[in-house]
């Protein structure tokens, strides 16, 4: 075993650098004091600086920000209502629908992305000459409304992926439990179920919060022309020649994104050693 | 101990195309210990959930005292219930958890009656300690669910349905997850509680020695239908039939002739007991105890048969014995080695007789006697492994 020790070492240590050396060299040169991206000109925060005089940056990071937190929220109500509905079911027809669930999720943003902007295409089409439209005088067309509906709709699978394990760890009676103390049906599920699984439901809200944050195709194809995101900005930064804005921009948003899924990550280990003493406690000795 | 108090009526249940309660009559009395005993899938916990108000009869009536109760939701029922699995609350310490029940009802405000209101701090403080010390926790409200052991958590659920002082507590299969040795001080505690909280207990079980041990009355199930409701001694000594003959204790059950009162033939012999009201040469299942034969040298015997089989017990030994291809089993602390020919001697009041049924001829053979210890161990092995699944 002791042979393998070493280059299964050296083996993660590789890795690592090529996981991390691409995001470590763009921190490094969102503080270079020249333009350059080859050649280091000494430490600067100028590029940071310049970046929050950018309006049309500020302009897209607001939109994600709204974005991101309304499609979070939406998702989260959304995705915790469906898992426990799911949760409901008869085993068979849960399994069907977890499995149809986690189809978008392992689909290709680029057809997803496209399928939703020939689904909006086609709906602005069909509302925009029916009668409704000219009733109450609205011309629909593909923004920042488009945007929120694609969102909620990808994010609301992460949600319940994320709810789903916790109600599956509730003892099967506690609701129950709660009704025969007193508590009707929506204050059992207030006062009791709630709670219980309400750390899924928070990290299920972080997920949803950092997908939306990072989203650039599906945003792409269906945002339309008024608004644009950050990382849809981002895009069209890198088209033209590149500056080191961008490096600050990226390293911000990394660490946000980072920030956020390692608390993701910490909450959820807490949780599981929280849930291995309970188990060791009802099984002593097993 | 005498005033009815819950009342089934032809409660009939159907589960899809199966037949979960079929036409079930019962009533409870009031401050009564009684326990639904019968195998799994025999409809006892169903029976339970039911009088809980967490299943609806599909045709049939529930009366809680003398009102009909089947669309009484079970927040609005003076009843409690403890889960199998205890069903805690594991967002809450102990304390909230007893209080739960407190803080979500609402009592007549005392200046007031007309207006409800919240009960008062103090008093959820004051009902809680009491709750918690009845179950021997007291000083642990600040604890975490986590924090108990199996059995702590066990007396935490009994608290939390306790507190609400309600009329019944449903218990469902309470002990189940216990260790054995847990388990016995838990049946003592529990018949502690319900003496001296004075209300009706109902307990759901598959034990038939926890039912022997804490009922005021036993009430046998098989197969969604009723087998018989008595006392512990009655339930033991007069079996209706060869289910709960079989399922209650250890029972030699053999065909035999009712010639006439007080004397019933079998293996072409007549012998005399107790029984009487049969009709002249009924066909009947006799019902002979282990414990209840005597070994006796050969010539004594009233029967003969061979020995097949001893096993230590401790207190006494299994011993079998073959008689013309039925085997017994008699429990003895007479040691007789395997291969002996033995008499037996049975006193008349040995014998109980009970009229035929579907279930004669299913049970009471002992020829399988080791292999049906082993599928007992078996079944007990399944049980466990369904209880790590979830």
């Amino acid at each position: 075993m002791k042979k393998h020790y070493i280059p299964s070492r050296l083996f993660t240590l590789l890795v690592y650098i090529f996981l991390y050396a691409p995001i470590v060299l763009l921190i490094i040169f969102s503080f270079n004091a020249t333009k350059s991206n080859r050649v280091w000109g000494g430490f600067s925060t100028q590029w940071y600086a310049e970046l929050f005089h950018n309006a049309r940056l500020l302009g897209a990071l607001r939109t994600t920000i709204i974005l991101s937190v309304l499609a979070a929220v939406i998702a989260t109500l959304l995705g915790t209502a469906a898992a426990i509905g799911f949760y409901s079911m008869r085993r068979r027809s849960r399994s069907v629908f977890l499995a149809v669930n986690n189809i978008p999720l392992t689909n290709a943003d680029i057809i997803t992305g496209v399928s939703m902007m020939l689904l909006f295409v086609f709906a602005i089409g069909a509302f925009n000459s029916s009668f409704l439209s000219d009733l109450l005088g609205v011309r629909w067309k593909t923004g920042f409304g488009t945007l929120l509906i694609a969102h909620i709709t990808f994010n609301a699978p992460y949600v319940i992926l994320s709810v789903m394990p916790k109600l599956r760890q509730l003892d099967p009676n506690i609701y129950e439990a709660a009704q025969d103390l007193g508590a009707s049906g929506f204050l059992a599920f207030r006062k009791v179920i709630l709670p219980e699984i309400m750390p899924g439901v928070l990290n299920g809200l972080i997920i949803a919060f950092t997908m939306s944050i990072d989203d650039f195709v599906i945003s792409y194809f269906t945002k339309g022309s008024g608004v644009t995101t950050l990382a849809v900005e981002i895009y069209t930064m890198v088209k033209k020649p590149v500056t080191p804005e961008i490096n600050a921009l990226s390293t911000l948003m990394f660490l946000v994104v980072f920030a956020l899924l390692l608390t993701v990550n910490i909450r959820q280990a807490r949780q599981e050693t929280a849930s291995a003493r309970r188990k060791a406690k009802l099984n002593p000795g097993r | 101990m005498s005033k009815e108090l819950i009342r089934l009526s032809d409660c009939f249940m159907k589960f899809d195309d199966d037949v979960i309660l079929d036409h079930i009559n019962l009533y409870i009395n009031d401050k009564e210990f009684l326990t639904l005993l019968g195998p799994s899938g025999c409809g006892k916990t169903t029976t339970l959930r039911i009088i809980g108000g967490f299943q609806k009869p599909t045709s049939g009536d529930v009366y809680f005292d003398g009102v009909r109760i089947n669309d009484v939701p079970p927040h609005k029922r003076k009843v409690n219930t403890v889960f199998q699995k205890y069903a805690l609350f594991t967002h809450m310490n102990i304390f909230e958890n007893v209080a739960f029940g407190l803080r979500v009802n609402k009592v007549p405000d005392p200046k007031d009656p007309k207006r409800m209101i919240k009960v008062p701090e103090s008093e959820i403080k004051e009902r809680v300690e009491e709750a918690l010390a009845l179950v021997n926790l007291a000083g642990y409200g600040k604890r975490s669910v986590n924090s108990l052991s199996g059995g702590q958590q066990q007396r935490v659920a009994i608290a939390r349905a306790i507190v609400n002082r309600p009329q019944v507590l449903l218990l469902d299969e309470p002990l189940g997850a216990l260790d054995l040795k847990l388990r016995k001080d838990m049946q003592i505690e529990l018949k502690r509680i319900q003496q001296q909280v004075g209300i009706t207990f109902i307990y759901v079980t598959h034990d038939q020695e926890e039912a022997l041990t804490m009922s005021d009355t036993i009430v046998v199930m098989n197969e969604g239908k009723i087998q018989q409701i008595g006392t512990p001694e009655d339930i033991y000594n007069e079996p209706k039939n060869a289910f709960v003959a079989d399922f209650i204790g250890e029972s030699n059950i053999i065909d035999g002739i009712m010639h006439e009162d007080y004397v019933v033939g079998m293996y072409g012999r007549k012998f005399k007991c107790l029984d009487k009201g049969f009709a002249p040469n009924e066909p009947v299942d006799v019902v002979i105890r282990p414990e209840d034969i005597d070994i006796v040298p050969e010539a004594e015997g009233q029967l003969t048969g061979t020995v097949t089989e001893v096993t230590f017990k401790g207190i006494h030994y299994d011993i079998i014995v073959d008689f013309k291809g039925f085997k017994w089993l008699i429990q003895t602390t007479d040691y007789s080695p395997v291969g002996a020919k033995i008499g037996v001697k049975i006193d008349p009041d040995g014998f109980h007789i009970m009229k035929k049924s579907q279930y004669s001829g299913t049970f009471g053979d002992y020829s399988s006697y080791s292999s049906e210890y082993d599928e007992l161990n078996e079944d007990r092995l399944e049980d466990e492994e369904v209880g790590d699944e979830e």
